[in-house]
């Protein structure tokens, strides 16, 4: 039967915490971490990953590498780690891969569920916001370990630029005017884009910063996958601009690192 | 104590659709039309922002003749259900039959209220069918659902028209129409056969592209095949139908 009660509320989130909190592992997890015993919290161990966000003349860079790890091994070479939310914007996450698939999967479905309720897209601001509430509910499992950190990027239709949101474990969000990096290999992805990085740049410099950065965090960093030219396995780029989010194709990123190979 | 008067289940249910046909016969038609690349829908709407036919899912839609309050609810309500599915099972496992079911359920359960006015509102429920073999619906046709204000449903072929001149709507679609038109070609039929039944009334009210209200469900697009074309775009396809 259909239930017209929840006519009134534009978040799905409510309505799966009302209607189906079986769904949803993480606002559940304020109970575990009250009858779970705690863990000595190493949270750096979970977020093999580096993903980012680079801003430039016409919207922003998002990319993210491939692999997840256990502990020292390879748990998985292709995994996604960057998703598509809705015309304008995108969310990478590092973290427990688990949890983190689950929340961009619910991010996504809450912003299309609001824009087709409302007629009309959340703006990036409020997006940016919900994201808060998201992460902030996901606190009992990141006390832990399963702790997730989501970047966000979008194009604001109003301000006519690309912007990027950082987050912290208890869902405080930050702003970041240029560029950001987070994950394991976040800190040598960012030294990267701090040298190379300019205001203005264009998107064919942003793709081959972004590449360069994913490049040496894998170098630096165990638990961030370089491209794999035997399996044919590449870092996921996408742009977003006023025209939307679009991926860039796998031979575009090939030749991107075979050309940053050539000049090593 | 007094005797309760006896009223015939047939009386009840005549009463209750006569009380429906009495809306229903004011509502604007909206026609939903299988082209090449999937679903046109247009609708009799000069309104911008009130609209009658929208999104549910990936590759649903719905349209409705008669109360916008109404249909706001069942929208909104199916939306909900839709995303609930598509979280807990997977996107694909979303149809236009099993919405359709949800809605019938719905709509009949308010019909036989005894307390309750039955809505009036009729339904058609859209799903786009798919090129792509892989996935599991097994379904690869558009489909077409209409649902009566008391729940009552029936699955339509290449079009499906409803609201108050429904039947000689379908009179005409029926002479005119073609397999694979293209949309321009779909939207001059369907806007010719709005002017042709304006015309036969005594107001003299002329379809233009800001008149009608339309969208479509493509199977070429991406994930979400629903697109609601502006007025510009409306009046591009209008220009191009009629230079046919």
């Amino acid at each position: 039967m259909l239930d017209l009660d929840d006519y009134g509320t534009s978040d799905f989130l409510q309505i799966l915490k009302r209607r189906h909190p079986e769904l949803l592992a993480m606002s559940n997890s304020s109970d575990a971490v009250s009858s779970a015993h705690t863990p000595e919290p190493s949270l750096r161990s979970y977020e093999g990953t580096t993903v980012l966000a680079v801003v430039y003349n016409a919207g922003v860079v998002m990319a993210g590498d491939r692999q997840a790890t256990e502990g020292y091994q390879v748990g998985e070479r292709r995994i996604q780690k960057v998703y598509p939310v809705d015309r304008h914007s995108a969310i990478a996450v590092a973290g427990a891969a688990g949890p983190c698939i689950e929340m961009a999967k619910l991010f996504q479905v809450e912003v299309e569920f609001y824009e087709k309720t409302e007629g009309m897209s959340l703006s990036l601001e409020g997006q940016a916001n919900f994201l808060s509430h998201l992460v902030r509910s996901n606190l009992g499992f990141a006390m832990q370990g399963l702790i997730v950190l989501p970047l966000f990027a979008g194009y604001d239709l109003k301000r006519q630029r690309g912007r990027i949101f950082k987050y912290d474990a208890v869902g405080g969000r930050y702003e970041e005017d240029d560029y950001y990096a987070i994950g394991s290999g976040g800190k040598d992805a960012r030294a990267t884009l701090k040298k190379r990085y300019t205001p203005e740049i264009t998107r064919q410099e942003a793709l081959e910063i972004v590449a360069e950065a994913l490049w040496d965090a894998a170098d630096e960093d165990i638990a961030t996958g370089g491209p794999d030219l035997i399996r044919k396995i590449f870092p996921t780029l996408y742009t977003i601009t006023e025209e939307g989010v679009a991926e860039i194709p796998e031979v575009t990123v090939e030749e991107l690192y075979r050309e940053l190979i050539s000049r090593l | 104590m007094s005797t309760p008067y006896y009223v015939s289940p047939e009386q009840i249910r005549q009463d209750k659709e006569d009380f429906v046909r009495r809306g229903i016969t004011q509502a604007k038609e909206v026609v939903v039309l299988e082209f090449r690349d999937g679903l046109l829908m247009v609708a009799e709407n000069p309104r911008k922002t009130t609209f009658k036919i929208s999104e549910i899912y990936d590759r649903i839609a719905l349209a409705a003749a008669g109360r916008i309050a109404e249909y706001e609810a069942l929208r909104v309500a199916g939306i909900r259900e839709s995303e609930i599915k598509g979280f807990r099972y997977y996107r694909e496992d979303v149809t236009a039959k099993w919405l359709t079911n949800l809605y019938s359920q719905h709509m009949g359960a308010v019909a036989q209220a005894w307390d309750a006015k039955p809505l009036e509102i009729e339904l058609l429920v859209c799903e786009v069918g798919t090129t792509d073999t892989s996935t599991n619906s097994g379904i690869q046709r558009n489909q077409i659902y209409h649902v009566a204000f008391d729940g009552i449903y029936s699955e339509e072929e290449k079009y499906a028209v409803i609201g108050g001149r429904a039947t000689t709507i379908t009179e005409i679609l029926e002479q005119n129409y073609t397999d694979g038109l293209e949309m321009s070609a779909a939207l001059r039929l369907i806007t010719e056969t709005f002017q042709t039944v304006e015309a036969d009334t005594e107001n003299d009210y002329e379809i233009t592209p800001e008149t009608i209200e339309v969208a479509c469900l493509e199977h070429t697009a991406e994930r979400r095949k629903f697109r609601r074309l502006s007025t510009d775009e409306v009046s591009n396809l209008w220009r191009l139908g009629a230079s046919l």
